[in-house]
């Protein structure tokens, strides 16, 4: 997929091959005439990224979920609902399913309420929001930490530490890691370094997830490590006596930024969606806590009954998913002139 | 989906049959479709519908789970002990009665109830004459006590109720009969066959409910040269007017009639249909969709429609419901080896502190999930005085929750702020989790932090039922439930209350109870013949169990059981809470 070969920022202009295309390319569309010199490799993908409306809106949607999960306690404040209370006099007690049409949608409670309880749908949407985000932010960033660091190391030693690293690599990969984590949920401790509940459980899913994650990210990293150590700028580099860490981290890094920042804007909704599973499953986070794979989780028993409440958490999942991956998309083709469309 | 064609290859031979029958007679086919019933809304619960004596057809079932073995000495399902009759007979057995009158004992293979002697110690019965296998020798005396030693191969024949063996050989003497030492492998000294029509038990200990335990299946004959040990199951020896024809475990079973069963020999089983057929689907709502189609006539299981069938059901076929009371109590119990629930204030305080509607609505509301329980001891055992006892004023003035009185008793047990502690249940239904996070939310506004942690309901016996564990993890509220072995107060509430049921694992006395005024009810109750003392002792040990605060209970558990318009001799009865399976039988097919 991403065969990008990055070149160089302005730091290391030696190589000539591909960066006037780049910017001749950018100028021709752009028809601007202003000097094409000192463009910096983030201005150019942002110059492009501007044009796709798709990945704006998923990055505005994206936005916009973040500032309500943030937000969530003082809007359900300012709605009057709390996310765990219970509201039974909306529930119709024979079948506990909600009164009225939409799962009991009404001006109280905008998204409906819960089958059973009354809940409100809203205020759980929101709340969930929070789990989703941070599951999925988090997890992709410990991925990315280890995948950057363990990848370049392999790609840049080569030798016995790109075998035992890569090997690692292999099998992570080939490890059943839902199965996995349901397995450790299971076997997991009440209470860990002073947290309980379902803090316990949203640490635990980041760490794992990110864990089993980092292969991903490692594996481009070390590719691209790899035809990167060879060229000029490198060895005029090494030639001049920098040092290991220098090469390592002012010189390769800089060019692995694109390839990183597109991997994870595609592994933060892959992760969303594995917190949902966990949480459909049963070992996400704890009851009362809010979150989507459990709303839909529980919403099976009333698919035909009460089809609101399955469509609300769905829709919610469904939203966020799209957005990540359009704004995702975006960035590739904004960072990689040469991927095809 | 082969069952799917099958059975669209079924309605189409129905259909071709119908129509061949139509051109062939002239008389109006009466009546509506198959799976309407004219009966009405639980209409079964304590009376008959569609009282028949029509022979013939296949009675269907079906079933979301295959019996935990269909060895007479080996299962624990209610729905599997009230199958059992089809193929096994007792020396006395449950009136085939609805209602409470069901729960009532009388004569099977035995000539009457038994001659009680020696103050309760010695229990004399004679055998019927006429009784046969299936291959037509008589049932002898030795047959019945080979059949109950089974009980005592625990290591190979685990898994059913054990209480003969308990009361006849207290003291675990007897090695079991595949251990037996004596030529005939019925050395048990407490069970006498002088001839092969006479059977005497020799209790080392009375106990009043004795005949009861001698109606359940574990004490059904078997015949030393059928007994294949663990694979009986597979295929049981008929003692009944029905025989295994084929099973295939969690597919399909099916029982044909047996020939060598005489209807005069028997006084209780009348088979009406001529096969009976049990399918076993792995998913819920296929099940109660194909019951509501008309497929099949009934649940095997008896445990009533999911939520989703229940709608349908109830918007549609209202008149194939009947809502009976399931024999459950669902209870929170508070381990007192959890701080703070040593202090009974602390117990007290969450029992004032639920709302016992919402918890109630948790579980299905009044009628899925059953009335509001104010006392543990539920309607089908004697003794009991139903929603009138009610201490804690659970489902009077406080049934929304006393927060007021919640903060008291936590005053009272020193934790005036509240505290913060576990609630344990069970993963495997939706309800149940359902009920803690109700218990959750209404002890949040006495100040009690309840954490919920769901473990995997196969594991029960090693997580809640192991004291040790449950204080290592902390759980302070354990939810469950119970339903009675036999209907007496020693059936229902002994494991959970007596102070020497307390066991390391398996343990069901969550609560660990250990009140010796408990104890001593229960052992008076063993030696006690009258059934009127019997009751009042029930009630006494219902009322310190709730005065100590042990349990919150929830509801007396009811369900939606569907009924075709199929069947005939329709009756719930209160010895299996559910359809008394042994005499239903079918509408002539048109």
């Amino acid at each position: 997929m991403t065969a990008p070969l990055h070149e160089p920022t302005a730091k290391a202009p030696p190589s000539a091959e591909a960066a006037p295309s780049a910017a001749g390319e950018s100028a021709a569309v752009d028809g601007n005439t202003k000097s094409v010199q000192g463009r910096s490799l983030g201005r150019i993908a942002w110059e492009r990224l501007k044009r796709d409306r798709l990945a704006l809106a998923g990055g505005g949607v994206i936005l916009a979920l973040v500032v309500i999960a943030l937000l969530a306690p003082v809007i359900t404040n300012l709605v009057g609902q709390d996310p765990d209370a219970f509201h039974e006099d909306t529930i119709d007690a024979l079948f506990g399913t909600p009164k009225g049409s939409l799962g009991g949608i009404s001006g109280d409670h905008l998204l409906g309420v819960e089958p059973v309880n009354g809940r409100d749908v809203f205020a759980r949407i929101l709340y969930g929001a929070r789990i989703s985000l941070l599951v999925g932010f988090l997890s992709a960033l410990v991925a990315v930490v280890l995948g950057t660091i363990l990848g370049i190391l392999a790609g840049f030693f080569g030798g016995w530490v790109d075998a035992a690293i890569s090997r690692v690599m292999d099998g992570l990969l080939a490890f059943p890691q839902l199965l996995f984590i349901i397995a450790l949920v299971s076997v997991m401790p009440n209470d860990l370094l002073g947290m309980t509940g379902s803090s316990v459980r949203v640490f635990v899913m980041i760490l794992v997830i990110g864990f089993f994650g980092w292969p991903y990210i490692g594996r481009v990293v070390r590719g691209q490590t790899l035809s990167l150590r060879e060229r000029e700028y490198v060895e005029a580099a090494r030639s001049l006596g920098a040092g290991r860490f220098h090469i390592l981290f002012k010189e390769l890094l800089p060019n692995l930024v694109a390839p990183i920042v597109v991997y994870t804007t595609m592994m933060i909704p892959t992760n969303i969606l594995t917190e949902a599973a966990l949480s459909f499953l049963g070992v996400g986070v704890k009851p009362p806590t809010a979150s989507w794979g459990q709303m839909l989780s529980n919403a099976i028993d009333y698919y035909d009954s009460d089809p609101m409440y399955m469509i609300v958490p769905g829709l919610a999942i469904f939203i966020t998913v799209l957005a990540f991956n359009l704004f995702g998309d975006g960035v590739r083709d904004a960072l990689d002139p040469k991927g095809s469309r | 989906m082969t069952t799917q064609r099958a059975s669209a290859r079924r309605k189409q031979a129905l259909a071709a049959a119908a129509v061949v029958a139509g051109l062939l007679t002239t008389a109006a086919c009466g009546g509506g479709s198959d799976s309407t019933s004219e009966a009405g809304y639980d209409a079964a619960n304590n009376k008959v519908v569609n009282a028949a004596a029509t022979k013939g057809g296949t009675l269907k079932f079906a079933g979301a789970q295959d019996g935990d073995s269909w060895d007479t000495t080996r299962s624990y399902y209610g729905f599997a002990w009230n199958f059992m009759r089809y193929y096994s007979r007792q020396l006395v057995t449950y009136k085939t009665e609805p209602g409470r009158a069901g729960a009532g004992l009388q004569p099977d293979l035995a000539t009457d109830l038994g001659k009680v002697t020696d103050g309760g110690r010695t229990y004399t019965f004679t055998l019927r004459a006429g009784s046969t296998w299936e291959d037509g020798r008589p049932i002898t005396a030795k047959d019945v006590k080979y059949g109950i030693e089974r009980q005592w191969a625990q290591d190979v024949l685990s898994g059913g109720p054990v209480y003969l063996k308990d009361i006849l050989d207290p003291d675990g003497a007897y090695p079991g009969p595949y251990q037996d030492e004596s030529a005939d492998k019925l050395g048990l000294k407490a069970i006498e066959t002088p001839d092969d029509t006479t059977i005497v038990f020799r209790l080392p200990q009375p106990n009043s409910d004795f005949p009861q335990m001698l109606a359940m299946p574990s004490a059904s004959p078997v015949r030393q040269d059928k007994d294949t040990k663990s694979k009986y199951g597979l295929h049981p020896f008929s003692s009944g007017p029905y025989k295994f024809e084929s099973y295939e475990p969690g597919k399909s079973l099916e029982l044909v009639r047996n020939t060598q069963w005489k209807e005069a020999s028997d006084p209780v089983r009348k088979a009406y249909p001529d096969t009976v057929a049990v399918t076993f689907f792995s998913n819920a709502n296929d099940l109660d969709q194909r019951l509501i189609a008309g497929d099949y006539d009934l649940d095997l299981s008896q445990t009533g429609l999911s939520p989703q069938g229940r709608q349908t059901a109830l918007k549609q076929h209202k008149g194939n419901l009947d809502n009976p009371v399931s024999g459950y109590v669902r209870y929170a119990a508070f381990p007192q080896n959890v701080k703070p629930f040593d202090n009974e204030h602390c117990r007290k305080a969450v029992i004032h502190g639920a709302d016992h509607v919402s918890l109630q609505t948790a579980r299905g509301g009044p009628v899925a999930g059953g009335d509001i329980g104010t006392n543990m001891l539920p309607g089908s055992i004697p003794g009991n005085e139903g929603q009138k006892y009610d201490p804690y004023a659970i489902a009077g003035a406080d049934k929304s929750g006393n927060i007021a009185k919640a903060k008291e008793e936590l005053a009272a047990c020193g934790k005036p702020n509240g505290f913060d502690t576990t609630i344990a249940v069970r993963n495997n239904k939706p309800v149940e989790v359902a009920t803690a996070q109700s218990l959750q939310a209404s002890l949040k506004k006495i100040g009690i932090n309840a954490q919920i942690d769901q473990y995997d309901g196969a594991q029960t016996s090693g997580i809640v039922g192991s004291p040790a564990n449950v204080e290592k993890k902390g759980y302070g509220i354990v939810i469950d439930g119970w339903a009675a072995d036999f209907p007496s107060v020693q059936g229902f509430g002994r494991p959970l209350w007596d102070g020497k049921y307390v066991l390391e694992s398996a343990n069901n006395n969550y609560a660990l109870i250990k009140d010796p005024a408990i104890d001593e009810l229960f052992d008076a109750y063993a030696k006690e013949l009258d059934e009127g003392t019997k009751a009042r002792m029930a009630t006494q040990i219902n009322h310190k169990v709730m005065e100590g605060g042990y349990y919150l209970p929830f509801t007396y558990e009811k369900y939606l059981n569907w009924r075709s318009g199929r069947l005939t001799n329709v009756y719930m009865t209160d010895a299996y809470n559910g359809y008394d399976f042994v005499n239903l039988g079918l509408k002539p097919s048109k």
